[in-house]
C-alpha cells in the first residue's frame, strides 16, 4: 500500500534522510520512532507529498507521487487523512465547520447528511456538544481529537500521525492512542504514527521503524523492539542519554 | 544560473518566478471554475463592505483638497468654472483608482498577507492539502476574483464621493458658479476617462490580491514571518500600482484616445 524506495532529503547542505526503505501493507498500524529532529516528521509529510525527495520514490497504491503536480496529488491525498502535531484546525471555523470542511468540498452531502456525520465522528472522538466551540476555546488534547475527527470523517484509506501525544499530559495521551487503536479497528485504516513517546509506540503499533543517523536503524515488532540488545535502541527505549554525545 | 543562487538578484527573480508561476494557477482556477461561489462572495463583503469608510473618506477628502487648491490657481486666472472639470478628470482617470488602489492595498493585502501567513506558520495550509483542497483553489482563486470585482466599483464610488465633494467645496464653500461648473465637467471629462479609471483599478485589484496571497503563501516563518510578509504586502503592492499606473497611463492614454 505504501513504499518509500531508496528516500533522501536535504535542506541547503544538512541531510535528514538519506536512503530511507521500507513497506507498508493495508490495514498496519507503523510506529515511525526516533530522536527529535532525526526527520520522522519530514518522512512523514512525504508520504502524502507535502513534501518532494531529492531522490528516491514514494508509491502509494504501487502509484509513484514523487514527481506528481499538485493537483495530480489531490487524487491520491483523498486516501489520506493526517493529524498534525499542532492539529492545524482552521481557527477562523467552529469545531463542527472544521469537521464538515472536507464533506463540503468533496462530498455531495445533503446538509443534514453532514451535520449528522460530524455529530457521529465527533461521538467517535469523545467530544459530544462541542461542534460550536472554536478552536481557541479548546485544550490541547481536545484540539488533537477535534483534528483527528476532521481526518477521518471522509473514511480515508491511510490516516497519519504526526506527534499525536506530544505536549499532552499522560492521561490525555493514554485517551490519544485508545482513539487511535479504535480508528484503526472501527475503520479498518492503515495507521502511520510518528512519536517519540516509547507508552504510545508500544500500544499502538503492530510494528516499529526506528530512524536513527538518517536511516532506518531497526525495524520489527514492539516486543522485538523492547527486548532488544542493541545499545542504540536500547537507550533510547530507556531514554538514556549518550554520554560520549556532545551537546555543548 | 547558479552563481545567482543566494545572491539578491537571484532572490528577487525566484521571487519573480514564483509569483507568476501563482498567477498561473490562479487564473487556470479562476478560469476553470475550480472555486467556491460562496467563498468569492464572502471575500466581496470583506474587501467590499469592510473597506467602504477607509474608500469614502479617501475619496471625499481627496475630492476637496483638489476643488480647493484647483480653485485657488485657476482663481488668479479667472478660470472659476473649470475647477470641477479638472476635479472630475483627475478623480476619474489617476486619483480615483490609484488612491483606492493603495487603500485596499493597506486594509485588503496587509489582511491577506497575515492571515495566508498564519495559516501557513501553524500548517493550516498543509492540512488543506491533506485534505484534497488545492490553496490556490480556496485561498487565491476566490480573493483574486473579488478583488478584480470589487476594486473598480469602490473606485466608482470613490470618485462619485470625490467629485461631489469637489462640488460642495467649489460651489458652497468657495462660491463658484454651479451651472458653469456642471456644463464644463460634462464637457470635459469623456467616457474615456471613466474606462480609464475602470480599466486601471481592474489591474490594480489582481496585484493587491496576488501580492497579499503570495506574500503569506511563502511568508517566513515563525511571527517575525508574519509580520514582514505584511509589511512586504503593503510595500510592494502600492510601489507595484504606482509604477504600474504610468505605464497604464501611457499606453491607454495612447489607445484610448485613438478611439
Amino acid at each position: 500500500m505504501i513504499e518509500v524506495r531508496d528516500l533522501k532529503k536535504s535542506f541547503g547542505s544538512h541531510s535528514i534522510l538519506d536512503g530511507v526503505s521500507f513497506r507498508i501493507e493495508k490495514g498496519e498500524s507503523v510506529v515511525i520512532i526516533g530522536r527529535s529532529g532525526g526527520g520522522k516528521s519530514v518522512l512523514l509529510k512525504h508520504l502524502v507529498g507535502l513534501l518532494r525527495p531529492d531522490s528516491g520514490e514514494v508509491l502509494i497504491d504501487d502509484e509513484p507521487i514523487a514527481n506528481m503536480n499538485e493537483r495530480e496529488l489531490l487524487r491520491v491525498r483523498s486516501k489520506f487523512g493526517m493529524l498534525f502535531q499542532s492539529a492545524a484546525l482552521f481557527d477562523s471555523m467552529t469545531v463542527a465547520e472544521n469537521i464538515a470542511f472536507p464533506l463540503r468540498r468533496h462530498h455531495k452531502l445533503s446538509e443534514k447528511e453532514i451535520q449528522e456525520k460530524v455529530t457521529e465522528v465527533l461521538a467517535m472522538v469523545d467530544l459530544p456538544g462541542t461542534g460550536n466551540k472554536k478552536p481557541s476555546e479548546l485544550s490541547g488534547g481536545m484540539r488533537k481529537r477535534v483534528g483527528l475527527a476532521r481526518s477521518i470523517v471522509y473514511q480515508p484509506q491511510i490516516v497519519l500521525y504526526d506527534e499525536p501525544t506530544t505536549g499532552l499530559d499522560p492521561i490525555m495521551s493514554d485517551s490519544i492512542d485508545q482513539l487511535i487503536m479504535r480508528v484503526s479497528e472501527k475503520l479498518n485504516v492503515t495507521s502511520v504514527v510518528v512519536t517519540h513517546d516509547m507508552r504510545s509506540a508500544r500500544r499502538v503499533g503492530d510494528r516499529i521503524i526506528m530512524l536513527h543517523g538518517r536511516k532506518i536503524y531497526a525495524t520489527g515488532t514492539p516486543d522485538e523492539i523492547f527486548s532488544s540488545n542493541d545499545p542504540v535502541i536500547r537507550r533510547f527505549v530507556d531514554g538514556v542519554s549518550d554520554p560520549k554525545e556532545d551537546f555543548f | 544560473m547558479n552563481f545567482l543562487a543566494g545572491s539578491k538578484i537571484g532572490v528577487w527573480l525566484q521571487g519573480l518566478g514564483q509569483i507568476a508561476l501563482l498567477a498561473k494557477e490562479a487564473f487556470a482556477s479562476l478560469f476553470g471554475l475550480r472555486f467556491n461561489w460562496r467563498d468569492v462572495i464572502y471575500q466581496i463583503y470583506f474587501m467590499g463592505v469592510k473597506s467602504q469608510s477607509v474608500v469614502l473618506i479617501t475619496g471625499a477628502f481627496t475630492g476637496m483638497v483638489l476643488g480647493a487648491q484647483t480653485y485657488f490657481q485657476f482663481h488668479k486666472v479667472k478660470m472659476d468654472t473649470a475647477t470641477l472639470a479638472v476635479v472630475s478628470v483627475s478623480m476619474c482617470s489617476e486619483l480615483g483608482p490609484v488612491l483606492t488602489g493603495l487603500m485596499v492595498a493597506g486594509r485588503v493585502g496587509a489582511a491577506i498577507a497575515a492571515e495566508l501567513g498564519t495559516m501557513r506558520v501553524t500548517e493550516q495550509i498543509d492540512a488543506l492539502r491533506t485534505l484534497a483542497t488545492h490553496p490556490v483553489d480556496y485561498l487565491v482563486t476566490p480573493r483574486l476574483f473579488a478583488a478584480h470585482i470589487i476594486l473598480p466599483l469602490l473606485t466608482v464610488e470613490a470618485i462619485a464621493v470625490g467629485i461631489g465633494a469637489g462640488y460642495v467645496v467649489g460651489v458652497y464653500l468657495l462660491g463658484i458658479d454651479p451651472t458653469y461648473s456642471w456644463y464644463n465637467m460634462v464637457k470635459y471629462t469623456g467616457a474615456h476617462d471613466v474606462f480609464n479609471g475602470l480599466i486601471k483599478s481592474f489591474i490594480f485589484g489582481g496585484i493587491v490580491a496576488l501580492i497579499g496571497c503570495y506574500k503569506g503563501m511563502f511568508c517566513g516563518e515563525g511571527a517575525e514571518g508574519v509580520g514582514r510578509a505584511t509589511t512586504e504586502s503593503v510595500v510592494y503592492s502600492s510601489i507595484t500600482i504606482l509604477i504600474t499606473n504610468f505605464f497604464l497611463t501611457m499606453s491607454l492614454g495612447k489607445i484610448l484616445n485613438s478611439l
